[in-house]
């Protein structure tokens, strides 16, 4: 994983794919390899040092990993039920749908709560950019550059109480513009939910975008979350409500099919979802002969986050 | 009434050609001919078109004597044909599972098959096909007498199976399997009208059954 800083990005300023994987592989060169997690320093956009002479590049396999995938697939592959439930139908029907003027409110076990616009919740903040690894429970994987701000930041804001234990999030409801939530499908509104500690984790994002552009609606505009060690139905997408709860929230796969998604849905190759096995996963973008390769506890941020689930039987509470 | 040369000369053929159509447009997709292109993630567009396509190759096999029974014998003579587009289909889609998907990792394959119910569902009803594919030719088809059509029989099996495992993989929208399981039902609740039809006139002597029942099998 690469973090870096990075000023506010106005919407207007579109990084080309091409230009933006010349900076990543400077970056990715420059920084330490570690244990899944890189750091970088911020260096880009106009003023910068220039770059310094790029040291001996990562590991191979390293490097390999954290290649973002194209736009194009980022773009087009999506699991987003609320626009329909294949794979292309996000991409396909979400031109309608409007992510401003967009609000979320906040309840609960705050002080700060209410009903804030879109440029409140994010105005404060820095938006970083961060290349994550994306393992969806389907046994997929992407890795994408996202921007956003670590969302501990953002709901320290909202001054949590001492009894705000979980957090809860809602996908908004228009079945105007999101044809998938008129089949009904699924319960909407999509809802998901986190213990504090994990929604207040450094690595847990609020995403407002991916290669330097505004989130498209298919990848869940205007705010998602971005959770890189839980499978992908956790990073719930198009917010409009975060709640501070003293008990556990609901959650809409675990409502559907509670053998099959739990809770905490972290990313572990040992549990094998009832049909299929999590051991391996297939990487979007390696081409029609590349082997699946093997699915990392926690997703590779093992490291990062295993502390969270100590004394957790990870089996049962998966 | 269609002559049974014109059967034979161009309706057959023009048969022949349309169930290649499935094959041919997944393969200019495959090596991207003009613009067309699978998906993201293409080895999961190859596995999905080639099941698809064979379980539709599977119920169109089951439903010509259904069909024979309404509009005369005609339709019978497509049924193996569509029975061995079902099963090239169907193989290739086990090949692309175990070639493309699975890269041969055993162990996986294995693994999958032993404890996934719904690989182990697919894996029955490709094996359920083998004998069928195998026994097609006139010459088996004598020589098996009687029991060819009893041998036969093994194509409901792996037309139920083939649902099943359509129906035990879906995450969440189950419309698209059921109506494949509709269209079996269909189909085998025709067989079971049918033949109590043809079963209520016989006295209840225990007499064997018409021998014309020969072609009426799947
Ligand atoms: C050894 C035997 C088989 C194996 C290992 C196998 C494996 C698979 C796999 C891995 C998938 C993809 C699941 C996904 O997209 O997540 C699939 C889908 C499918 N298979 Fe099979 N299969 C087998 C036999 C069969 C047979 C005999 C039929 C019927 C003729 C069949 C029909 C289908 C259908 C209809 C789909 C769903 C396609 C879709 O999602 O649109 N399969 N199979």
């Amino acid at each position: 994983m690469l973090i870096r800083q990075k000023p506010a990005i106005r919407p207007s300023e579109i990084t080309p794919e091409s230009q933006y994987l010349d900076r990543r592989r400077f970056i990715r060169s420059a920084s330490l390899a570690g244990s899944g997690l890189l750091f970088a320093a911020g260096c880009s956009g106009a003023g910068d040092e220039p770059p310094a002479p790029a040291p001996a590049p990562a590991a191979p396999n390293e490097a390999a990993d954290l290649t973002p995938n194209s736009f194009a697939d980022i773009t087009s592959y999506n699991n987003f039920y609320e626009f329909g439930l294949d794979k292309g139908d996000p991409a396909r029907y979400a031109g309608q749908f409007k992510s401003q003027p967009w609000t979320v409110t906040v309840d609960g076990e705050a002080e700060n709560t209410g009903t804030f616009d879109f440029a409140a919740i994010v105005g404060p903040h820095t938006i970083e950019e961060r290349i994550y690894r994306l393992r969806c429970v389907e046994a997929w994987s992407m890795v994408v550059p996202w921007n956003g701000i670590p969302l501990g930041d953002v709901l320290r804001r909202f001054k949590p109480t001492s009894r705000a234990k979980f957090v809860a999030f809602e996908t908004v409801v228009r079945p105007a513009e999101m044809p998938g939530q008129r089949a009904g499908v699924l319960d909407f509104p999509y809802r998901e939910g986190l213990t504090i500690a994990e929604a207040m984790h450094p690595l847990t994002l609020l995403a407002t975008g991916l290669y330097g552009v505004d989130l498209p609606n298919q990848n869940g505009a205007p705010l998602r979350l971005i959770i890189p060690w839980k499978y992908g139905f956790k990073s719930i997408k198009s917010i409009v409500r975060i709640s501070f709860t003293e008990t556990r929230p609901r959650t809409t796969w675990s409502d559907a099919a509670p053998n099959e998604y739990g809770f905490y849905a972290n990313v572990n190759p040992d549990v094998d979802h009832p049909r299929w096995s999590q051991a391996r996963e297939r990487r979007i973008g390696s081409g029609l002969f590349a082997a699946k390769q093997p699915t990392l506890p926690f997703n590779g941020y093992g490291d990062d986050v295993a502390g969270l689930y100590s004394g957790l039987n990870l089996v049962r509470n998966f | 009434m269609i002559s049974l040369r014109t059967t034979e000369r161009y309706i057959k053929p023009a048969i022949f050609v349309a169930c290649c159509v499935p094959l041919l447009w997944l393969a200019l997709r495959i090596f991207e001919v003009g613009s067309l292109r699978l998906g993201p993630n293409p080895v999961e567009d190859i596995q999905d078109a080639l099941g698809i396509w064979g379980l539709r190759a599977l119920c169109a096999t089951l439903a010509m004597t259904p069909l024979s029974w309404a509009i005369g014998p005609l339709p019978i003579r497509f049924r193996r044909m569509f029975g061995l587009f079902a099963f090239t289909y169907a193989s290739l889609h086990v090949m692309n599972y175990l070639l493309l998907d699975q890269t041969l990792a055993i162990d996986a394959i294995v693994e999958d098959i032993v404890e996934r119910p719904f690989i182990t569902i697919g894996a029955l009803g490709f094996v359920a096909m083998i004998p069928l594919a195998v026994t097609s030719t006139n010459g088996w088809r004598r020589q098996l007498g009687r029991n060819w059509n009893r041998l036969h029989r093994l194509a409901y099996l792996a037309a139920i199976a083939g649902c099943w495992h359509f129906y035990w993989q879906v995450k969440k929208d189950l419309t698209e399997p059921l109506i494949y399981c509709t269209i079996l039902a269909a189909l085998l609740g025709a067989r079971i009208v049918q033949n109590r039809r043809r079963a209520a006139p016989v006295p209840p002597t225990g007499q064997p059954r018409s021998p014309k029942r020969g072609h009426s099998a799947p």
